[in-house]
C-alpha cells in the first residue's frame, strides 16, 4: 500500500486564455493536515475542483492509495471517501441541522425515514469529534460557525476519510477560528486526512503538517511547515520577498478635506439611529481609520458619505463645500473616490468587460465620450494603461468579462480605478477583505502612496492588524457613535478591543 | 497562449449562439414533423415540405414573408431592448395596439397632409402612442417599485378596450366591424416591391418600405446599445443596478427611458403593419394583438441582439407563410403554433447548446495543439515527492 492516501500527479487544467493548473502534483498522507497555499488565482480552487470531480483535467492522474482512479463527478469523489466543505456553505436554510446532515443519504424503511438511527449516529459523531450542534435547530437560526460544524458533520456522516476545507476561516470570528483549529487537529488525530486551502500563514503555522505552494497555476514546492518560517512561505507563494508590515513614513496632515458634523442615519425598518450624531474630520495627508465590530453602523456611515443612502440629519462637507444633498455623480466628479465594501454588488458590473468597468465613473467625460457616442479606442487605451500600471491579471486583457476574473484581481481593478481618478478623498471600505498576502501588501502600499500625495484617506476596516498597521488616527465606532479618537502609536490592541466592544469610552465622546 | 483559439470561428460567442439557435429550429421542425405524422401519415411529407418551402415557393410568398416579418421585428426589438436593460416588457402587445390605432387615426383623418408627410406623421403618431403606453409601467417601476410585468399586462387589456372604443367613436366602419382604411396618402411607399414580389396575373404581395424601416431601426437600436453613452448606462442598469447607482447613473431615469424607447418600437410596429396598404383596417375584437407576444419569442430566439432579431423575425414570418401553405394539405394551422412554441422552448436552451459547442470546439483545438510540444513546466524549488 502506498504511503499516500490520495495523490494528484501532474494535473493540468486549462480554461480559455489561461492555464489554471500546469503540471501540479499533490500528495496527501494519511492522518496529516496538508495546507494548500497560494494567492488568489493561483489555481487552488481549480485543483480541488478536479479532485472533487467538478472539473476533468486535461492531463495527469489521480491515485487513491496507489491505485489510479477516475473521478467524473462529486458522487465518484464521495464514493472514494472525499468530502468538501465549500467556502459558501451548501445547506438548506429552512431544514434542521439533522435533516441537512442526512440529506441525500437518508436511510428508510418502507418509504419512511429512520430518523432515530440517523440522530444517534450524528450525536455519536458530534461527541467523538467535539462538534457541538443542536440537531433540531433550523440552519437559518444558527451561527456561521455552527453551520460550518454541520458541514463537517455531513462529511463525517458519509464516512469520508479525506476532508477538503476551502478557505474555512474566511467567514469566522477569531473565537470560532480557534475552535475550528482544535476540531481539525482532532480529526487528524482520529486518522482523517485533511486538505486545507488557505492563504493565511498564521493558520498554516498553527495546524498544518506539510504545505504545498502554488503560484500562477504552477507547482512551487511542498515543505514541512515546522521547518520554514512564515516569511519563507510567503516568498514561495508570491515569488518575491514580501513585507508583512506596512512601511510608511510620518504623516504630515494638512487642510481638512472631509468635515462631518452631527451625521445621523435612521434605519427605515426598525426606526433606530444606526449612525448617531457622528462628527469627525479627515485632513489631507492622513489615513483615518474607522474601527469597529461589524454591524455598528460602518456600512451606513459610508453609504451616507458617498450618497448611496439619504441622511436624516447633520452635514457633510467635501473640500469646504456642503455635499450633504449632492448626487452621487457630483461627489464622484468633485474629488471623492470610493472603494466599496461589496465589490460584486457595488464595485463592478460583473457582466461588463474589464475595460468598461475601469471607466465606470468616467465614461461620460469628454475624453471617453463625444456627442453621446463612446470612444472605444480611448477606453481600451486607458484600460490597457491601468492593467499595466496596476498589474491587473486577466485572461484576455481589457476584453475579459469581470465575472471571470479572480477576486484579488477584481479588487485590484476597483482600487486602480478609484486611485487613478485622483480623488482628494479616498474612502476605502475593507479594501483587502478576502485577499492574499501579495495583494494585501500591494493595496496597502497604494493607500499609503495616496496619503503621501497629500490626499485624505478614510479607511473602514474590521481587521485589527490592518487598523494598527495602516492608520494615522483611529476612530472607534460603537452602536453608531464614535466613542474614541485614538493614536495608533500609543494605543494597544487590547485597549482598542475594549473600545470596540463598547466597554470603554473616551471622555467627552 | 493569449490569442490561441480566437482564430477558430467556433470559439466566438456569436457563432456559437447562431449554431445553437439553428439547433433549436431543427428540433422544432422535428417535433412539427412528428405532429404531422400523427395527424395524417400519408400527407405528412407534403405538409412538411410546404412548411419548409412555402416562404420561397414563389416571389409573392417571399414578399409576404417580409411583410409579416415587419411588425414581428419591431415587437421583437421592443422586447429585446427592454430585456437588455433588465426589464421584461410583456406589454409590447398593448403598445402595438395603441400605435396601430394612432397610425390609422392619423391615416384616416389627417388627409389635409401631402402624401409623404401624411405617412410620416402617421408613423410618428404610432411611435408617440406606443411610447406613452410604455411610460406608465416605467414610472410605476421607477418610483413605486411595482413590477413592470404586472402593470404591462394590465396596460395590454386597457389598450385593447381603449382602442376598440376609440375606433368605434372616431373611425368606425360599421359595415365591416373594423376601422376605416388609412387614406392612400398615408400608406407606406411600395418602392417597386409590388412589381418584384408578384406572380403573373395575381395580386402582388403587400410588402412595402416598412421592412426597410424595421431593419434600419434594428441597426439604430444596435448602435444605441453598443456604441452610445445611453446604451452603456442602460445596460449597466440591466446587469447590476446597485453598481450603476454607485457609478452615479440615475436608475429611475434609466427605467423610464428604456420603457419609452421599448414602447415606441412596439408602437411603430403597429403603425407599420396597418400602413402597409394591405387593404384592412383594425378589427374591433376582444383579443390582444398576437404580434406583441410573438415579439417575445423573436427576442428570445435572437438572444435580444437587435441584428439577430431581424433574422429571427423573418424566420417566424417564414413559418407563418409556410403554415398557410401547409393548410392546403388539410392540416390545421395550430401545427405552426406548436413548431414555434417548441423552437422558443428550446431557445431557452441556447446557452446550454452554446456551452456544448464551445466544449467541442475546445476539444478539437486541443488535439491540434497537442502536436506542438508544451514548454517544460518550471517546478521551482523544493520539489519534494515529484
Amino acid at each position: 500500500m502506498s504511503e499516500y492516501v490520495i495523490e494528484m500527479c501532474h494535473i493540468t487544467k486549462e480554461f480559455p486564455g489561461i492555464i489554471a493548473n500546469d503540471d501540479i502534483t499533490l500528495q496527501l498522507k494519511k492522518g496529516e493536515i496538508h495546507a494548500l497555499l497560494g494567492e488568489n488565482g493561483a489555481g487552488k480552487s481549480t485543483l480541488m475542483s478536479v479532485l472533487f470531480g467538478l472539473y476533468q483535467p486535461e492531463k495527469g492522474v489521480i491515485k487513491k492509495e496507489g491505485r489510479e482512479v477516475k473521478i467524473k463527478d462529486p458522487n465518484d469523489a464521495n464514493e472514494l471517501g472525499i468530502g468538501m466543505v465549500h467556502q459558501h456553505f451548501k445547506l438548506v436554510h429552512n431544514f434542521t441541522v439533522l435533516q441537512n446532515i442526512i440529506l441525500g443519504v437518508e436511510t428508510t424503511r418502507g418509504g419512511f425515514l429512520k430518523m432515530d438511527e440517523a440522530r444517534k449516529k450524528v450525536m455519536d459523531l458530534s461527541r467523538q469529534y467535539g462538534l457541538r450542534v443542536d440537531p433540531d435547530a433550523l440552519i437559518e437560526d444558527i451561527t456561521v460557525g455552527m453551520q460550518q460544524r454541520v458541514e463537517i458533520l455531513k462529511m463525517l456522516y458519509r464516512d469520508n476519510e479525506i476532508l477538503i476545507f476551502d478557505e474555512p476561516t474566511a467567514v469566522l470570528t477569531p473565537q470560532e477560528i480557534t475552535e475550528l483549529m482544535k476540531i481539525m487537529k482532532g480529526l487528524a488525530a482520529e486518522g482523517k486526512s485533511i486538505l486545507f486551502i488557505t492563504h493565511k500563514l498564521n493558520e498554516i503555522k498553527e495546524v498544518a503538517d506539510r504545505c504545498t505552494v502554488l503560484r500562477k497555476g504552477r507547482y512551487v514546492g511542498t515543505v514541512e511547515v515546522a521547518q520554514v518560517s512564515k516569511e519563507e512561505m510567503s516568498e514561495m507563494m508570491v515569488g518575491r520577498k514580501v513585507s508583512l508590515r506596512v512601511e510608511k513614513a510620518e504623516a504630515h496632515p494638512g487642510e481638512q478635506v472631509l468635515e462631518v458634523e452631527g451625521l445621523t442615519v435612521v434605519n427605515r425598518e426598525h426606526g433606530k439611529k444606526v449612525v448617531d450624531n457622528v462628527s469627525f474630520q479627515v485632513r489631507r495627508g492622513e489615513i483615518v481609520c474607522v474601527a469597529g465590530i461589524d454591524g455598528n453602523g460602518q456600512t451606513e456611515l459610508v453609504q451616507a458619505l458617498t450618497g448611496l443612502i439619504k441622511t436624516d440629519g447633520g452635514t457633510v462637507k467635501l473640500k469646504g463645500a456642503d455635499i450633504t444633498y449632492s448626487s452621487i455623480r457630483h461627489r464622484n466628479t468633485h474629488g471623492m473616490g470610493h472603494i466599496p465594501e461589496d465589490r460584486h454588488k457595488h464595485g463592478l458590473v460583473l457582466d461588463y468587460p474589464l475595460s468598461y468597468n475601469l471607466v465606470l465613473q468616467s465614461y461620460f467625460e469628454p475624453e471617453y465620450c463625444r456627442g453621446g457616442f463612446l470612444k472605444y479606442d480611448k477606453i481600451n487605451q486607458y484600460a490597457d494603461k491601468l492593467i499595466q500600471t496596476y498589474d491587473i491579471r486577466s485572461g484576455q486583457g481589457g476584453r475579459t468579462i469581470a465575472r471571470s476574473m479572480s477576486g484579488g484581481n477584481q479588487q485590484k481593478a476597483i482600487v486602480a480605478r478609484e486611485i487613478d481618478r485622483d480623488p482628494d478623498l479616498l474612502i476605502a471600505v475593507q479594501p483587502t477583505r478576502g485577499l492574499d498576502v501579495g495583494a494585501i501588501e500591494y493595496i496597502h502600499r497604494q493607500i499609503v502612496a495616496e496619503r503621501d500625495q497629500n490626499k485624505g484617506v478614510l479607511l473602514i476596516s474590521l481587521e485589527l492588524d490592518e487598523v494598527m498597521n495602516l492608520s494615522d488616527r483611529i476612530l472607534v465606532i460603537f452602536e453608531g457613535q464614535i466613542v474614541a479618537d485614538l493614536d495608533p502609536k500609543t494605543v494597544t490592541v487590547q485597549e482598542l478591543g475594549l473600545y470596540m466592544a463598547g466597554s470603554k469610552r473616551e471622555e467627552g465622546k | 497562449m493569449k490569442d490561441k483559439g480566437l482564430g477558430n470561428p467556433l470559439q466566438r460567442q456569436g457563432v456559437q449562439n447562431t449554431i445553437a439557435a439553428i439547433i433549436a429550429i431543427f428540433i422544432g421542425m422535428a417535433v412539427g414533423l412528428i405532429v404531422l405524422l400523427f395527424t395524417d401519415v400519408s400527407r405528412a411529407g407534403e405538409g412538411m415540405l410546404a412548411i419548409l418551402t412555402g416562404g420561397v415557393s414563389d416571389l409573392k410568398n417571399l414578399g409576404q414573408v417580409l411583410y409579416y416579418a415587419t411588425p414581428l421585428i419591431m415587437t421583437g426589438l421592443s422586447v429585446g431592448f427592454a430585456k437588455k436593460t433588465g426589464l421584461f416588457n410583456i406589454g409590447a402587445s398593448g403598445q402595438y395596439m395603441m400605435g396601430a390605432f394612432a397610425a390609422v387615426y392619423v391615416g384616416v383623418k389627417w388627409t389635409f397632409l401631402p402624401a409623404g408627410l401624411h405617412c410620416l406623421a402617421a408613423i410618428l403618431a404610432a411611435c408617440l402612442f406606443g411610447a406613452v403606453w410604455g411610460i406608465l409601467p416605467g414610472v410605476l417601476k421607477a418610483w413605486r417599485g411595482i413590477n413592470e410585468v404586472i402593470t404591462c399586462i394590465m396596460m395590454n387589456y386597457i389598450a385593447m378596450s381603449m382602442s376598440n372604443q376609440l375606433i368605434r367613436s372616431f373611425i368606425y366602419d360599421r359595415a365591416k366591424n373594423q376601422s376605416f382604411r388609412p387614406a392612400a396618402t398615408a400608406e407606406l411607399p411600395k418602392l417597386g416591391f409590388d412589381k418584384i414580389f408578384v406572380v403573373e396575373g395575381g395580386t402582388p404581395s403587400s410588402v412595402n418600405a416598412g421592412i426597410l424601416v424595421a431593419i434600419l431601426l434594428a441597426v439604430v437600436v444596435w448602435i444605441i446599445l453598443e456604441k452610445t453613452r445611453m446604451g452603456y448606462e442602460l445596460k449597466a442598469c440591466g446587469f447590476n443596478k446597485d453598481a450603476a447607482k454607485y457609478a452615479g447613473i440615475s436608475e429611475k431615469r434609466n427605467i423610464v427611458q428604456a420603457m419609452v424607447i421599448s414602447g415606441a418600437l412596439a408602437g411603430i410596429g403597429g403603425g407599420l403593419n396597418y400602413l402597409a396598404g394591405a387593404g384592412t383596417g383594425i378589427m374591433v375584437s376582444d383579443t390582444l394583438a398576437q404580434q406583441g407576444f410573438d415579439g417575445i419569442a423573436v427576442a428570445l430566439l435572437g438572444m435580444s441582439n437587435p441584428i439577430a432579431i431581424i433574422f429571427t423575425g423573418i424566420l417566424m414570418a417564414y413559418l407563418t407563410v409556410g403554415g398557410l401553405a401547409m393548410q392546403s394539405f388539410g392540416f390545421v394551422s395550430q401545427v405552426i403554433t406548436i413548431i414555434t412554441s417548441v423552437i422558443v422552448y428550446f431557445a431557452a436552451f441556447i446557452l446550454f447548446f452554446s456551452q456544448i459547442i464551445a466544449k467541442l470546439a475546445k476539444g478539437k483545438e486541443r488535439s491540434n495543439a497537442n502536436a506542438e510540444s508544451p514548454p517544460p513546466a518550471d517546478l521551482g524549488k523544493g520539489g519534494e515527492g515529484v
